[in-house]
């Protein structure tokens, strides 16, 4: 084999490699929305199912989180976008000491751990509040507020530096242009700086979303007795969770795509428009426009999964009953728990025909070898809750739901817990 | 309609540098006017203070007789075309020539007639629908041309717009320029470094050396009768020959050269006395072969043809005399096809009225 061709197959497993560590966890968490397994797996595969999605529109933690983060998203864009703005038109403005000043000012949210900004946003208002309202969790020390100000103190910085990108291919004679030509400031600004800032102002609008909307760090302190999804989330992540997450990530991911694959549409719809009216004004532009491919998604092949998905789903939902697969995959967990536990019992006679030094203890000394020796064995795991269901005998037809884990992650459980705690204070 | 323009002991200083230095002339309503220098001259600053992008740092600027210190551009009665145009990418052609309008608060019905009359007027008819983009270099020049005249400016300022075309488009430009000036009846102020454009156009030129106005006149005054070294050797080519004046007798100079002795004219405005340092400027057209016949108004030199350069309708020469003195000459060609021979010893001559001597002083770079 010649070394191109060697090198060309490595290229190959380097890029696999490179797109697997990127898409791969996305993959994976994607299958484990529709196991019908209580913890977000992909092995074993239980049951094809949609119940997730139920779950998840049915969880008001989940929902309340979502709704939070979208208006606390679109507080920080209507915030954030227009003082990155002001800050960048007058970083332009200014002259070579000053704007780095300002500049080194405006950036520096960022290079502060968003922990800190949380806690002083926390701290600072807390006061205000107390000084000028005189009240306690008045106004300012709300949650929604105070993390709205404290995400855009770095968010601002973000857009900022999207229109500095663009404000450096902006040429200044156009605004005297416009000035010469009778056009006030005001006019100058919305007619000739405004528009050549809309994509920026789309861009930074879409990141500043997105930076709000995934902030953990600064917002579990500045969001106080509300929470966001990120912090709900979190405290799932603390007490369980299931796959229903993994649902709402499919939908993330979804949205996206669909998102990208308009976009993408749209682009290339625009193109060719512009392709066919250089084509009217100059004929001999079509190679030209021809040959300018542009570097975009795979519209037709991202098109044809979700197509695919669809009828799939569709099928599906005609011809498979989740229930019975349900009963049936239960079925077969317990006889592999009774085959187990025959396993286990059978080991422990063995284990006590042979020692028979101690007789009475020796049944104490069994039980908790077995319970606690080979603790991180798998099986082990099988057998504890196969004893507690003998202690119970109502459940042994019910493990349907309540399964491996004694439930522990299941939405009902943490709802309970959370809300005993919330109860609490 | 057309305003004057008077600047009356302008300066402009940044910092330590001056880029005008007492600047006083007054542009006549209605007149195409130039300022011609070489890059860095303070021309282009002059425009900016009149069109009020920059402030005078003392002097006033008056157009139309009213003082324009503290209003700013967009309440001035001018119009400037950027060197580089500053059409607005984001809007068609139409739009962009209407703005004037817009930002007046006029419809876009009345706009869009206002433009179509414009794109008539600066020959580009039914092309309003286009992006500035589609347009050729020429096109753009005129939609720049159009876009200024219709914030209906009492006077035009138009800062090296043709210095980005093509030769031919220039020389084409120009007398369109010259035409839509004539035609909207209103002031040009033209600023440009290539005299060319300067003395085709213009009624009256300015030629400007390190933020000075060195003289104003039409383009033949500024040829013919340079006031200074600067403008004799800047506008057009120049032989130059340093000496001391021996004798002034009829109006006549008689200057001691390091190739031997000139008679020359002498300009009014700077005249020489005896024993002044002087230089002579004598064209290269100005220069002829000396057959057998020598006429008593004519000054001669003997030289080596070193250099010969043919460019259809002119032959260009470059000589050396005896003393090492670098001479240009052109030669009308007239069909014959003479054939210099490279090396050969030649008399050449020019007359006293073509050569002018001039006080010594800064000379334009090549």
């Amino acid at each position: 084999m010649t070394s191109g061709g060697v090198m060309r197959i490595a290229v190959g497993f380097y890029i696999l490699l490179f797109f697997s560590y990127l898409f791969g966890p996305l993959l994976v968490m994607s299958f484990t929305a529709f196991n019908s397994s209580e913890f977000p797996s992909i092995s074993p595969w239980n049951c094809f199912t949609d119940e997730w999605f139920e779950v998840l529109i049915k969880d008001n933690q989940l929902m309340g989180g979502l709704k939070s983060s979208l208006v606390v998203g679109f507080g920080v864009v209507l915030l954030a976008v227009p003082i990155g703005l002001a800050a960048s038109l007058l970083i332009t403005q200014l002259r070579s000491r000053a704007r780095s000043v300002v500049y080194t000012i405006a950036i520096s949210p960022i290079l502060v751990p968003g922990v800190v900004l949380g806690i002083s946003t926390l701290v600072f208002w807390e006061r205000v509040d107390r000084v000028v309202l005189g009240a306690q969790d008045g106004f300012f020390y709300d949650g929604y507020f105070m993390t709205i100000i404290g995400q855009s103190t770095f968010i601002a910085a973000y857009s900022m530096l999207v229109f500095l990108a663009r404000l450096q291919r902006f040429d200044p004679g156009l605004e005297e242009a416009a000035l010469d030509l009778g056009a006030t400031q005001t006019q100058v600004f919305r007619k000739i700086l405004l528009p050549f800032l809309k994509p920026a102002i789309g861009s930074a609008a879409v990141l500043a979303f997105l930076a709000s909307f995934e902030n953990y760090n600064t917002t579990v302190f500045t969001i106080v007795s509300e929470s966001t999804l990120t912090t709900v989330l979190a405290s799932k992540v603390r007490y369980g969770i299931n796959p229903s997450i993994s649902s709402l990530a499919v939908i993330i991911i979804a949205l996206t795509l669909i998102a990208a694959v308009a976009h993408e549409f749209l682009k290339r719809k625009e193109e060719r428009q512009a392709i066919a009216e250089k084509l009217i004004a100059n004929p001999v532009a079509i190679k030209a426009g021809r040959s300018k491919r542009p570097l975009g998604l795979p519209i037709g092949a991202l098109t044809a999964v979700l197509f695919v998905g669809v009828l799939g789903s569709l099928w599906m939902g005609q011809n498979y009953d989740v229930d019975q697969c349900k009963v049936r995959v239960a079925e077969e967990n317990r006889v592999k728990f009774e085959a187990l536990k025959q396993q286990r019992l059978a080991e422990a006679k063995a284990k006590q025909t042979t020692s028979s030094q101690d007789q009475d203890s020796a049944v104490d000394a069994k039980q908790s070898s077995g319970q606690y020796q080979n603790i991180f064995a798998p099986s082990n795991l099988g057998q504890q809750i196969e004893s507690d269901s003998g202690a119970e005998p109502q459940s042994e037809t019910e493990t349907k739901d309540a399964k491996q884990y004694q439930n522990i992650f299941a939405p009902t459980n943490l709802g309970q817990q959370v809300e005993s705690s919330s109860d609490s204070d | 309609m057309s305003a004057d323009v008077q600047l009356d002991n302008v300066w402009v200083k940044f910092g330590d540098f001056v880029a005008v230095r007492d600047a006083n002339l007054t542009i006549q309503g209605g007149e195409f006017f130039s300022f011609l220098g070489p890059s860095g001259c303070g021309k282009t600053t002059l425009l900016r203070a009149i069109s009020g992008f920059q402030n005078p740092s003392t002097g006033r600027i008056l157009i139309g007789g009213k003082d324009m210190s503290g209003i700013g551009p967009n309440r001035r009665p001018t119009a400037l075309i950027f060197q580089n145009l500053a059409l607005f990418p984001l809007m068609t052609v139409w739009e962009n020539i209407s703005f004037a309008l817009e930002v007046k608060g006029m419809g876009k019905r009345a706009r869009r007639k206002k433009a179509d009359e414009l794109l008539e007027l600066v020959a580009l008819p039914a092309q309003g629908d286009k992006m500035v983009s589609e347009l050729s270099g020429g096109q753009k020049q005129r939609v720049a041309v159009a876009r200024a005249l219709c914030a209906e400016p009492e006077v035009l300022l138009l800062d090296e717009p043709l210095s980005a075309l093509d030769l031919k488009l220039r020389q084409h430009m120009r007398t369109e320029l010259r035409a839509i000036q004539q035609r909207a009846g209103i002031t040009f102020i033209y600023i440009t470094h290539d005299q060319g454009e300067a003395l085709t156009m213009s009624d009256r030129v300015a030629v400007m050396r390190q933020g000075v106005v060195d003289q104003i006149g039409d383009g033949t005054t500024v040829y013919d009768h340079p006031e200074t070294a600067f403008v004799a050797s800047f506008v057009g080519e120049n032989n130059s020959f340093t000496g001391t004046v021996t004798e002034m007798k009829d109006g006549l100079a008689y200057v001691q050269t390091e190739c031997g002795p000139i008679r020359s004219r002498t300009s009014l405005a700077a005249p020489l006395k005896k024993g002044d340092n002087a230089v002579v400027f004598v064209r290269p057209e100005s220069i002829h072969f000396c057959k057998d016949e020598t006429r008593t108004d004519e000054n001669g030199l003997v030289a080596t043809l070193a250099h010969q350069e043919f460019e259809g309708h002119f032959w260009h020469l470059a000589l050396k005399t005896e003393s090492g003195h670098d001479i240009r000459m052109s030669v009308m060609n007239d069909g014959r096809s003479e054939v210099y021979e490279i090396g050969a010893s030649v008399s050449v001559g020019f007359s006293t009225q073509g050569a002018i001597a001039l006080a010594p002083g800064e000379l334009a770079v090549d």
